[in-house]
């Protein structure tokens, strides 16, 4: 692998980052509205809560992670997109780069975007909620490494469809982890979920992260096994989401959909 | 005249190698055959012309030729290397400008060369990207956005960009579409001077046939996917009994058959 053309994927992003004040701030906006929200609601909460269990640290928590999801994925989609809407395709792949390091340079793009949110949205939770995470870093960063695996995954998937189906399929690609959220307790215990929906939950990572993570904000055990099941699960999915892209990719080239992408003809 | 002997010198020196051949190549959609059977080569030091009325299957062949498009059938070869199976040394031989595929309108004209020079991994970027703005008389929109530039400045970048990497293989699409009379002169005669000095051979496409005679060496007119004619620009009107190239290119627009009887 050539990392040149990566880090011009990585850096064409970038470069409209810090050049638009617009971009960068969305990066946090959104995300800080949400833990100031959930943090007074949490904290109303607490006040009828149990005590010993802390309302705030859980949901709070919960959030962040669940935006570090979100932001890898929408980030994914982003940088995928900004070559559609700037008309910008057939430069981009009639040149030598290949498909593993343009893949590379939006994950790069989309982690450190990501990577930008969840500390930014850990400061504001600790600052206004005064919420402590330094204690459970390590297993943080297990879980940041499993959802990262997963989030890209959705936005492969999410950018395989808009590939296939053509821009306008943004309006798709955009809600998948909105449709994902109930199923994988990312609020609440997945034991809540009627059967079927357990099922479900049981093949996604995510959920696993965030029985996790309930565990150890309440000082319970980690449960490793599980965790090594949410990696498992996340590099298969994450492997069978690249071959679907560069499936999609190689249907892309034969039909001449990356020549008329904008057309919406296919 | 002495344009035309010293490109012709050229031609023959570097010969030995075409920096593009084309075989057989088709494509077919559904129940259209889009490009058929087309095969053709350009040395380096030479200019080709693909001609044709719209429809005719010249982007068809452009994107093939990029590798954006899969062909159904037949071989493109970039200086010796398959596109299809050596993409990314074949892709990095070549580059290209066309009116339809713009540059990232929100990138400075800096930013952008940057980008594309690190797609290409050019070597000496920094360097390299100087030169090209020089060259192209763009250094006072280096830190310009390209969508705010005129079609004419935006066309000079396009320009810059497909420059960046010294192509063997440079691909133009109607690349003075959007110039004024002065600045397409002195870009023909850049384009012109590129492929004089051996540096690569070049693909043009162009519907300003007064321009086709001026820098094209040999001509290919493609019709309804399949190549109708082929010649020198200049000779070619008069074997078809023409009064110029323009005229010629109406005939293989509206009666393509009166010219292969």
């Amino acid at each position: 692998m050539n990392f040149s053309p990566a880090y011009a994927i990585f850096l064409r992003y970038w470069y409209l980052l810090v050049s638009t004040p617009q971009r960068f701030v969305q990066i946090f906006i959104w995300s800080t509205f949400d833990i100031v929200l959930w943090g007074f609601v949490t904290k109303y909460l607490g006040t009828f809560g149990i005590s010993g269990f802390n309302f705030t640290a859980l949901l709070l928590g919960s959030l962040i992670f669940w935006q570090f999801i979100t932001r890898i994925q929408q980030g994914f989609i982003m940088v995928f997109l900004e070559d559609s809407w700037t008309r910008n395709f057939i430069n981009i792949f009639a040149s030598p780069m290949t498909i593993v390091e343009y893949l590379s340079g939006i994950v790069a793009s989309s982690l450190a975007t990501s990577a930008m949110a969840i500390i930014f949205g850990a400061v504001v939770a600790s600052l206004l909620f005064g919420l402590w995470f330094p204690p459970f870093v390590v297993p943080f960063l297990v879980f940041a490494v499993i959802l990262s695996l997963f989030a890209i995954t959705l936005g492969m998937i999410s950018s395989a469809i808009v590939l296939r189906l053509g821009p306008t399929a943004e309006w798709f690609a955009w809600p998948i982890p909105a449709v994902i959220q109930p199923i994988v307790g990312v609020f609440y215990p997945v034991s809540v979920l009627p059967a079927w929906a357990q099922t479900i939950a049981k093949l996604m990572p995510p959920s696993y992260i965030f029985e996790n993570l309930r565990a150890v904000l309440a000082g319970r055990e980690i449960l490793w096994g599980d965790l090594g099941i949410a990696f498992a699960l996340s590099a298969v999915y994450i492997a069978c989401a690249a071959f679907l892209f560069a499936r999609t990719y190689s249907w892309a080239l034969r039909t001449g959909a990356i020549s008329r992408f904008g057309s919406e003809s296919f | 005249m002495k344009g035309r002997v010293m490109s012709n010198r050229i031609i023959c020196y570097h010969s030995l190698m075409p920096v593009l051949e084309v075989k057989n190549l088709t494509k077919e959609y559904a129940d259209v055959k889009a490009v058929s059977d087309v095969s053709f080569k350009v040395e380096r030091g030479e200019i080709l012309g693909l001609l044709g009325p719209n429809g005719a299957g010249k982007t068809t062949t452009i994107n093939m030729i990029l590798g954006v498009l899969e062909p159904t059938s037949g071989l493109v070869t970039i200086a010796e290397h398959d596109v299809a199976k050596e993409r990314r040394i074949a892709l990095s031989k070549t580059n290209f400008a066309a009116v339809y595929a713009q540059l990232p309108s929100n990138l400075t004209v800096y930013q952008c060369l940057r980008v594309f020079g690190l797609l290409y991994s050019v070597p000496n970027l920094a360097v390299r990207i100087d030169e090209v703005m020089e060259e192209f008389d763009l250094e006072r929109f280096s830190s310009t956005k390209i969508g705010v530039l005129s079609s004419g400045e935006q066309t000079r970048v396009s320009l810059a960009k497909a420059m960046l990497n010294a192509p063997s293989l440079l691909l133009l699409d109607e690349p003075t579409a959007s110039l004024d009379p002065s600045t397409a002169r002195d870009v023909r005669e850049r384009i012109r001077g590129y492929a004089l000095a051996g540096k690569g051979g070049i693909l043009w496409t162009s519907h300003n046939m007064h321009e086709v005679v001026e820098v094209c060496d040999r001509v290919l007119f493609l019709s309804h996917g399949e190549v109708l004619l082929e010649g020198d620009p200049k000779a070619l009107p008069a074997q078809h009994e023409k009064k110029d190239l323009e005229e010629l290119f109406i005939a293989v627009a509206r009666e393509p058959l009166s010219l292969t009887e």
